[in-house]
């Protein structure tokens, strides 16, 4: 028997795009937890909005912007089969994302060590409505940078098969893909930095 | 042996970088109506100018312009439900 590997190009990309909706549907769910308690809270959201630190959400704003386009250059690069260029930019893009992840524990460390975080003394003796500001807060960043951690390994991974060949200008879907879910993350930070750290 | 059953668009690293100026510019830009307009009307416009960052990366960071018919209308019909979702929600929330 003559075993040809099959490759479903499309399928596998629209498979990766019905993932990433359901993903879509996830942080939609709390946006929309965001905007129903800000419209029931919208004083406690105010003021524990004035207190979150501006200059990190914008900072982390250009970096994954700029990952970003640094995994749609590896994608441009691996389809003009340029393999030195697809792994400059995917170490580009991994150098940002440690430096989002780092900056998250730097901005967190500041807000934990002022006493705020779920359940903390200082926020049960607030407002509820500050509490349930934090925790979203919380829940909707963590996840994020949950994100970040696993589509950070997930492009690590692709950056080794491009340097050992496996991926290649003429089977690169899993690059595609990769950069597909990182730009999901770049996405859902969008939202998140006007929201969170801007429009209160 | 790789089939191809897509028409692959290369996008050129030019094109790229102009739209991550144009990122850059509107993150600057959100951040600046932030500051200087205070009201209800920062909100939307805040809103807006996020939905037109995802829009252009969507659009070419994904190469979403590129992609065929499916795609496309996947997208569509996922937007429209997240819509739905959040509409009956403030339908609820707004007028109980």
């Amino acid at each position: 028997m003559n075993h040809v590997a099959h490759k479903d190009y499309a399928g596998a990309k629209l498979g990766m795009w019905l993932f990433l909706f359901t993903e879509l549907l996830l942080f939609g769910g709390l946006f929309l937890l965001y905007s129903a308690y800000l419209s029931r809270y919208p004083h406690e959201f105010a003021a524990a909005g004035r207190d979150m630190h501006v200059g990190f959400g914008t900072l982390n704003t250009v970096i994954l912007i700029t990952s970003s386009l640094l995994a749609a250059m590896a994608v441009t690069a691996i389809q003009r089969n340029e393999r030195r260029n697809v792994l400059f930019f995917l170490g580009g893009t991994l150098l940002c994302a440690i430096t989002f992840l780092f900056n998250k524990y730097l901005e967190w460390s500041a807000e934990i060590g002022n006493g705020i975080y779920p359940g903390s003394p200082r926020l049960i003796k607030g407002p509820p409505g500050e509490s349930v500001f934090y925790s979203l807060y919380y829940l909707t960043v963590g996840l994020h940078g949950l994100h970040v951690l696993i589509g950070g390994t997930l492009l690590a991974v692709v950056a080794v098969r491009v340097k050992r060949g496996t991926v290649h200008a003429g089977d690169f879907v899993l690059l595609e893909n990769g950069a597909l879910y990182w730009h999901l993350v770049d996405l859902v930070w969008i939202f998140i930095f006007p929201l969170y750290y801007l429009i209160l | 042996m790789t089939q191809d059953n897509t028409a692959h668009h290369i996008i050129s690293y030019g094109k790229l970088v102009t739209v991550w100026l144009a990122l850059l510019a509107l993150t600057g830009l959100t951040v600046w109506v932030a500051h200087h307009n205070v009201g209800i009307g920062h909100v939307w416009g805040s809103l807006a100018i996020a939905c037109l960052k995802s829009g252009l990366v969507v659009a070419f960071f994904m190469h979403m312009k590129y992609e065929g018919r499916l795609l496309r209308w996947l997208l569509f019909i996922a937007l429209v439900t997240l819509a739905i979702f959040i509409g009956f929600t403030f339908f609820d929330v707004l007028y109980r």
